[in-house]
């Protein structure tokens, strides 16, 4: 049995505590009037000019893209302007610009806020996903890890919920999060029209329910069976338990992408691609099997889990490895095939991406795919525990910025910056996410007894 | 490699009383004995059609394109589609040898061999297309960078159908490669015991030389899983730059992110359906039920049903987000699809290869010999229609409404696809009767853990060795 040890609590209640003072910052410091902003912005340009010599051009978002044909510099953004209403006028323009920078700027602290949300609530969701293939697939090798994948994926009910709160929040107009949930935008845009009937409040919070109960159901009665597993005389609960998972998949398959969908792409609700949702999995995938490895070297390191060897480590990195190099192919994929038909409704996204946020969205590709790729790619690596940890947390770092990256330019435009509300939220959300999966982690026998596979793990061996 | 442990639960791979001489009597047996004459019909009926092909190749060379069905708006149909089925087929064999290897999947030493021969042969097929298409084949070179004295005469590195060039030749040279290199123990085997000195000397070529030693053995480990670390990645680019073929196009129906992973999917699930074909008529016909058994067809129908839940998903995927788009060409390129007169072969499809597979649910279905046939031609003939559907109703009614026209095949299209069917088969009986059609070297090294004659003997509680010279042999299992 594993015990949580005071340390590790209490770094945990310290990281929530910083975390919460960190976002209370980011809320505080949000303007409430068009004046206010405008101060923030003055501010800004004085200390950093260069940072926002490109204001005008920032057109990822909503206001930009209603009033575009008054941009008479923006030709070279190729916007589709016909999709806009064009009866915006030059003299409504500056104030309305205003308000636009005024919602960017009210926007951040809970842009920062759901990046993090959802970006500790994917490493769970990906780790679901992982141990429902590793079920389905009836493999051999990872049955010592189950018990520590469904520790993680116990941050799914706590994680979930905070992240539906948020869309809540949204769809009450707390926030300018999602465009389209503005009635006053909708107004003034036929493309989101169209979109009525997939895109609004009450449908888009139902799905989220759906999806969300979906995920946390099979979570519970597949740990209930894991666990009655250990006491049982046959393996009735293991044969439920892949009939379970392998049903899981299916619906997973088609709830992630939705929610891919709804919660990250419709932020700029003008913007498509098929493959998003995919890329998204492959984001969250390498982000959940991260983690496992890391909670399984934590553990080791405490002296649990003493059955795990380095093949187990080995193939863990092998993963990591080989979704980094996957999680390329997709982002590759999408970018290129969109920056080479370069049609206006499509490119607009990663024009603004390859402006506004040229840093993170170069500097992300490196930490997913270059440093992963070198640092992986020699077998003896994969495993020494502290080369995984180190690679791992570069991983990490990069998928956050890669979420960073899907979200923040519609949600707070050319605004974006990583500061305290955004460091903030990450603290606060480590530390939820330490709390619950180590606490989730005392509450079973670390090794799992009865598994049918549990002796193949055991003398697994590369 | 793998660990010699397994769970009692898991089910044998080589089933019935199959000692190590065993496997090699089984294997080498159609190669040593005579062709039967199921063998010679089947040959002369594959060998008819093949030339029936090539008939129809000289008449489209020496006359022109225009004996195909092509037509001003509908430029690509039948030649592109059959290019990319074919191409799709051969991905089973690649991700049988190299994925399956590094994740250890044991049920893949029974099919690698015959997974990776239609590889090889259903690529053979497909690069056949592009070049027919040429019109002017003995100019096919010009596809390749090479330095050459025509003035600008240079490749365009901007177009994905040179991509093809490089995605396919690569890949076409890998495969081969790490077939011939699973080859060499089971060539040597057949050297070893062949009698006549004719025979002697072709499998001593083949084998290269190969001895047995245990160096051989480590340098043959390492060499297949490095080619399988190359072949990973190929496999998934090799239908990733078909797919960019369409979707770097503007055109609606074409142009869309998701095409790389998805026609990825497609292939795995078109080449497992292929696989299936094959080897369960092979199994029969050369006594081999005991290593490609009943499990290796479950499991085989448990991939196809995956990777058609996979394209299904992508099909929805992309009808959804057509409609969402808001691009009203985008909106009307899938309408079109799914009402406009190719409906049927859009219905067609989702029967095939969305509907169909997810009757591999049931287990009682998908240990079905008969059914798994049924659904594997089910899905060879969707894979077929998916391609024709992207193909020829995106193009069919293009921008210009005056410009509409459908598209009807001539019996040279047709012709020439069934001589590819017929030349794949020339091909694959050929090697059904001279080649090792089953890794038996890598069986061998399965045969403790998972089959059934030792399963057997451990249960009993009794040595697996037996008294025979072979004793040394079994030390290592230990």
């Amino acid at each position: 049995m594993y015990t949580f040890s005071n340390r590790l609590k209490i770094a945990s209640f310290i990281l929530m505590a910083v975390g919460a003072i960190g976002i209370a910052i980011g809320f505080m410091s949000a303007p409430s009037n068009v004046a206010e902003a405008k101060a923030i912005v003055a501010a800004q340009t004085d200390g950093h000019g260069d940072a926002h010599a490109t204001e005008d051009h920032a057109i990822s978002n909503e206001a930009a893209e209603i009033h575009d044909e008054d941009h008479a510099s923006m030709t070279d953004h190729a916007v589709s302007s016909d999709s806009h209403a064009s009866e915006a006028h030059s003299e409504d323009h500056s104030a309305a610009h205003d308000e636009h920078v005024l919602h960017q700027l009210q926007n951040k602290p809970w842009a920062a806020l759901y990046v993090a949300a959802f970006f500790f609530f994917m490493i769970a969701l990906g780790v679901l996903a992982f141990y429902a293939i590793q079920r389905a697939a009836q493999a051999g090798w990872s049955p010592l890890l189950f018990r520590v994948m469904e520790g993680i994926t116990a941050y799914l009910v706590p994680g979930g919920i905070i992240v539906f709160l948020i869309l809540v929040a949204s769809v009450a107009h707390m926030n300018h999060l999602f465009v389209w949930m503005d009635p006053e935008v909708v107004a003034h845009d036929k493309l989101i029209q169209g979109k009525i009937g997939y895109l609004n409040g009450p449908f888009f919070l139902a799905r989220a329910a759906f999806f969300l109960s979906g995920w946390i159901a099979y979570r519970w009665y597949s740990r209930k069976l894991s666990l009655a597993q250990d006491a049982a005389e046959d393996n009735t609960n293991f044969v439920k338990n892949f009939r379970l998972s392998a049903a899981f998949l299916v619906f997973y398959l088609v709830t992630e992408s939705m929610m891919s969908w709804d919660w990250i792409m419709s932020i700029d609700p003008h913007w498509f691609s098929t493959l998003f949702g995919w890329y998204i999995f492959a984001s969250m995938f390498v982000s959940g099997i991260t983690v496992i490895a890391l909670v399984t070297i934590y553990l080791k390191s405490k002296g649990l889990l003493e059955q795990v060897n380095d093949s187990h480590i080995h193939d863990l990195a092998k993963f990591m490895f080989g979704i980094s190099v996957f999680w390329t192919y997709l982002w590759f994929s999408q970018f290129m095939l969109i920056w080479y038909s370069n049609i206006p409704e499509e490119v607009t996204y990663y024009v603004t991406r390859i402006q506004d946020y040229n840093l993170p969205f170069f500097g992300m590709l490196a930490l997913n795919f270059i440093f992963p790729l070198l640092l992986l790619m020699n077998s003896d690596f994969k495993r020494v525990n502290w080369f995984v940890v180190m690679t791992g947390i570069v991983i990490l770092a990069g998928h956050y910025l890669d979420i960073f990256n899907a979200i923040m330019p519609s949600a707070v435009g050319d605004q974006w910056f990583i500061g305290i509300p955004e460091i903030g939220a990450v603290l606060f959300f480590a530390g939820l996410f330490i709390y619950t999966v180590f606490n989730a982690l005392t509450k079973a026998p670390i090794t799992p007894k009865r598994n049918p596979f549990i002796e193949e793990s055991k003398h697994f061996h590369y | 490699m793998a660990s010699h442990y397994e769970a009692p639960i898991r089910k044998p791979l080589v089933v019935g009383d199959k000692g190590y001489h065993d496997v090699t009597l089984d294997i080498v047996a159609p190669v040593e004995g005579t062709a039967n004459k199921q063998w010679w019909i089947a040959f002369s009926i594959a060998l008819v059609a093949f030339s029936w092909g090539l008939g129809c190749i000289i008449y489209t060379v020496s006359t022109g394109i225009g004996t195909w069905g092509l037509n001003k708006t509908v430029g690509w149909a039948w030649d592109i589609t059959n290019f990319v089925w074919w191409v799709g087929i051969g991905h089973a064999g690649t991700l049988i040898s190299a994925v399956l290897l590094l994740f250890r999947q044991k049920w893949r030493m029974a099919i690698n061999r015959s997974a990776e021969a239609m590889t090889i042969f259903s690529v053979i097929q497909a690069g056949l297309f592009p070049i027919i298409h040429m019109g002017r084949p003995w100019l096919a070179y010009w596809v390749l960078p090479i330095p050459n004295q025509f003035g600008s005469l240079w490749v365009n590195f901007n177009s994905p159908l040179l991509w093809d060039v490089f995605a396919i030749s690569t890949y076409l040279s890998v495969s081969l490669v790490f077939w011939w290199t699973g080859l060499l123990p089971d060539f040597a085997m057949i050297r070893d015991r062949a009698v006549k000195p004719f025979q002697k000397k072709i499998y001593s070529l083949l084998s290269f030389g190969w001895s047995g030693r245990a160096k051989d053995w480590q340098r043959f480990e390492e060499v297949s899983l490095v080619l399988a670390g190359l072949a990973t990645p190929l496999v998934l680019s090799v239908h990733t730059i078909v797919s960019f073929d369409f979707a770097t196009s503007v055109i609606p129906g074409w142009h869309t992110t998701i095409f790389p992973p998805y026609f990825v999917a497609g292939a795995i699930f078109s080449g497992f359906a292929m696989v299936n074909t094959l080897l369960i008529i092979m199994r029969k016909v050369s006594n081999l039920e005991a290593y490609i058994t009943v499990q290796h067809i479950e499991l085989m129908n448990i991939v196809i049903m995956i990777t058609g839940s996979i394209v299904g998903c992508a099909y929805i995927t992309e009808l959804f987000m057509a409609w969402y788009s808001g691009v009203e060409y985008e909106q009307y390129a899938f309408l079109n699809r799914a009402t406009g007169p190719y409906a049927w072969a859009y219905w067609a499809m989702m029967t095939c290869n969305v509907f169909s597979p997810q009757f591999m649910w049931s287990k009682r279905l998908r240990t079905s010999i008969m059914f798994s046939f049924g659904i594997s031609i089910v899905v060879n003939i969707g894979m077929w229609f998916e391609r024709f559907v992207i193909i020829v109703t995106s193009l069919h009614r293009d921008y210009l409404p005056s410009s509409w026209t459908m598209f009807s095949p001539t019996f040279v299209d047709i012709g020439i696809f069934i001589g590819t069917i017929g030349f794949f088969f020339v091909l694959f009986l050929l090697y059904a009767r001279t080649f090792p059609v089953i890794a038996q070297a890598e069986v061998k090294t399965i045969l403790k853990s998972s089959g059934e004659k030792y399963k057997k003997l451990r249960d009993a509680g009794k040595p697996l060795y037996e008294v025979t010279p072979l004793v040394s042999k079994t030390k290592k299992d230990q």
